[in-house]
């Protein structure tokens, strides 16, 4: 066969062709531009004004931000030395920065605390949102409420050790009972935990020294971006538990636990936010009795978690919809329990889906903690449009303040969605 | 812990309930603080400074009635509130008063069931130019446009005013008052028209002040003062003379410098001496000490002062005395006598 064309051809190559750098064009950096920024001549022309573009804002705002003062006494004197020149007057953040991230009444002299309490913070949810790490660092997650709570707040260290002692007795008696007949374990857990932080109402005074070790601060003295991080992880805490209870509660079958939960659902759906908020901050207060303060934060994070809980239900009934029911006849078929059933089969699921929604809450909602602004309590937003912007020195001061709650906004928003990318990385099981 | 909280607020409810209804002024004296409600931040009328510290026209009010009730200028609780949380704050006993340049008027005072003890500032409807535009006076602005917040009484007064000279104008309408100092800057209207005071902070804010003007015609009757609850009247009583005690304060030639020095011992005029308690007993008739008004005007000094150090010419916001100047200069500050 190989003589075949031997006579016809004159020449037949043996070895292949060592093969050739692409053309210029093709590859590195022109190559790349020509494929996505240059393609066609409409790519070109869209390239070329967006590149206008982003020079005219690099040149309307470098400047402004590499100009920018950060020392100075107040926006005149920013003023003065600018001569007319547009730059930012950045000091207005050097100057108020305590007051920005703690509020203008928060102890200067505690500052670490809540900074503590913000670091240790980390540690507590790592090891809830990274489940490769070590399962017995929940402990700590366990503690962190209680001691995140004595360290903001001060006071008595009894008030959260009783706390958290109500809790455990809660846990016991239902770990006791609950084996056998579940609800005999919850509701006996209830009333265990109520006996206990009623009893602390009596036994706290007494035992109480006369100088805590950390001294207390009035709730209504809190204020600043500490007071957004506290209602954020706070109400996405709590929201979460009680959506995912909302969202089964709907799917049950015993009409009355459906009932509420539909009524809730819809109820707190169909209100806006602010109104919630309205009623915690001026409502409530026609109907305690006057020269009563029950706790002003108390209230908003109450009202925030309803109001979460409800968005986070309706997202988790999507992801419980979007199981197949052969996941729930699997289920029944192995006879599992229904507590059995929905935490080893189906809530994996429909939690997994519902990952982004739920993510689109939380970050929603941490915004959302800007509205306390309305009802006079000082959150990062607050403390701008109220005291710094109404300060003689500031007055006037608004692009650089805004940015900067918006950055600090950003930081943490873009955080959230992160881990969530990740966590939808991490949990992919099929096969794409 | 939330949950004890709850339980431990509800028994102080409980409590609280029965000593409520005591007097405003013995809750005050029990507890030893006044809670004074104030604005969020309005320049020079009320804002916390980078300490923290209150301070403002406002603030000085609440401090004066902190001072004569308990003899502490330090001893208020500032309560801030917005617009749309002050009279609930008010009505439900969260503050025992309220100085938040508020306008007193007929529905307010009759149908909200409050007391307007007084007025500390008398406000109006102004309007501010550029230097530029050559007005002097708001009956030039004939076919002016104006920038004008919507859905409030300035839109109804510019209006009236209008109409009453038979001119024409242009209205712009904004939002809020930031956005309608942006329009004014960019030359989107000839002129802007709020209250006085909010002209003049406004004006404080713009990079150059000199080249706005604030014309002298005030359009509407802006009377602010600070108020207290329906039917306690000893304690309006306390904050009415309180207020009034500083005015008078003024009048008299008492001030921060020399009220220590005034009321060691009695002087030549009977009227001080009775203020200063050093003749008679006005305080014991409200129920204060002797020397409540001798505290009330160390507090941060008579109404002048006041006047001065926070609004005042020569503040960055620069308010003239004007109508608040005493009735002898011409004002409508008019103190009914103490005797």
């Amino acid at each position: 066969m190989s003589d075949t064309h031997a006579h016809s051809v004159a020449f037949v190559r043996e070895t292949a062709i060592p093969p050739a750098p692409p053309p210029a064009t093709e590859a590195g950096v022109i190559g790349w531009m020509r494929q996505n920024l240059f393609a066609t001549w409409a790519n070109a022309l869209l390239t070329v004004v967006a590149i206008y573009f982003v020079y005219l804002l690099l040149t309307g705002t470098l400047p402004w931000i590499l100009g920018g003062l950060w020392n100075t006494d107040s926006l005149a004197e920013c003023r003065e030395i600018l001569q007319g020149k547009n730059a930012a007057c950045f000091s207005v953040l050097t100057e108020r920065w305590n007051q920005l991230l703690f509020g203008f009444k928060y102890p200067d002299e505690f500052y670490w605390r809540p900074g503590i309490a913000f670091i240790l913070l980390f540690l507590a949810a790592a090891p809830v949102l990274f489940f490769d790490l070590p399962r017995k660092l929940l402990l700590f997650t366990a503690i962190y409420p209680f001691l995140a709570f004595w360290l903001i707040w001060g006071g008595t260290v009894w008030n959260p050790v009783f706390a958290a002692l109500g809790f455990i007795a809660g846990y016991v008696v239902f770990d006791l009972y609950g084996k056998q007949n579940f609800a005999a374990g919850f509701f006996g857990g209830i009333v265990a935990a109520f006996v206990v932080w009623f009893l602390a109402g009596y036994i706290v005074p007494a035992i109480a020294p006369e100088q805590p070790v950390l001294e207390a601060v009035q709730s209504r003295d809190m204020g600043g971006f500490m007071l957004n991080m506290i209602l954020g992880v706070v109400c996405v805490s709590l929201s979460l538990p009680l959506g995912i209870a909302l969202a089964l509660g709907r799917q049950s079958s015993m009409p009355l636990i459906k009932w509420i939960c539909v009524v809730f659902i819809e109820f707190i759906r169909g209100v806006p936010l602010i109104t919630l908020l309205f009623v915690a901050n001026v409502v409530l207060a026609y109907f305690l009795p006057p020269g009563t303060t029950f706790d002003l934060i108390l209230r908003v994070i109450i009202m925030i978690t309803m109001f979460a809980s409800a968005y986070i239900a309706e997202v988790i009934r999507g992801g419980l919809a979007a199981l197949p029911k052969g996941q729930y006849e699997a289920a029944d078929s192995l006879g599992l329990d229904y507590a059995q059933a929905m935490r080893l089969i189906v809530l994996p699921q429909a939690l997994k889906i519902s990952i982004p929604g739920i993510v689109n809450v939380s970050v929603g909602l941490f915004k959302d903690t800007t509205l306390v602004s309305i009802i006079t309590m000082f959150d990062l937003v607050g403390m701008i449009r109220g005291p710094i912007l109404a300060s003689t020195e500031w007055n006037g001061v608004y692009w650089e303040l805004f940015s900067f709650a918006a950055v600090l906004f950003f930081i943490t928003c873009y955080g959230i969605s992160q881990y969530s990318q990740w966590l939808e990385r991490r949990l992919t099981t099929d096969h794409r | 812990m939330k949950k004890s909280v709850f339980l431990g607020a509800l028994t102080v409810a409980g409590l609280a309930a029965g000593a409520a209804a005591a007097g405003t002024l013995d809750d005050v004296k029990a507890r030893g603080k006044l809670n004074c409600g104030v604005t969020t931040g309005l320049v020079g009328f009320a804002a916390p400074d980078a300490n923290g510290v209150w301070q403002g026209f406002d603030v000085g009010v609440c401090r004066a009635v902190a001072a004569a009730v308990l003899g502490d200028a330090n001893a208020v609780e500032f309560v801030p509130t917005t617009g749309k949380t002050r009279f609930t704050a008010l009505a439900s006993g969260e503050i025992d008063m309220l100085a938040r340049n508020t306008t007193w008027t007929f529905s307010r005072d009759v149908d909200l069931k409050f007391e307007f003890v007084g007025i500390n500032y008398y406000d109006g409807q102004g309007f501010m130019v550029p230097k530029s535009l050559g007005v002097s006076s708001a009956k030039e602005l004939d076919g002016a446009t104006v920038c004008i917040q919507t859905g409030t009484t300035t839109e109804l007064n510019l209006a009236d005013f209008f109409r009453k000279n038979n001119i024409s104008y242009e209205p712009v309408p904004v939002e809020t008052n930031a956005e309608g100092q942006q329009q004014y800057l960019a030359g989107a209207c000839d002129t802007y028209t709020t209250d006085a005071s909010g002209l003049a902070a406004t004006r404080a804010a713009f990079e150059n002040p000199g080249d706005h003007v604030i014309l002298p015609e005030i359009v509407s009757k802006e009377p602010l003062g600070p108020l207290v609850r329906h039917g306690d009247n000893e304690w309006g009583d306390v904050v009415r003379w309180t207020l009034n005690a500083l005015i008078a304060a003024e009048e008299l030639g008492i001030t921060s410098a020399n009220v220590s020095e005034m009321s060691m011992a009695a002087g030549s005029s009977p009227e001080v001496n009775r203020l200063l308690g050093t003749e008679g007993n006005l305080g014991e008739m409200l129920g204060l000490s002797a020397d409540w008004a001798k505290n009330a005007v160390m507090a941060g000094g008579n109404y002048g002062e006041l006047f001065e150090k926070n609004i005042g010419e020569n503040t960055p916001i620069g308010l003239a005395r004007g109508l608040n100047a005493q009735w002898t200069d011409g004002g409508l500050l008019y103190s009914p006598p103490f005797r």
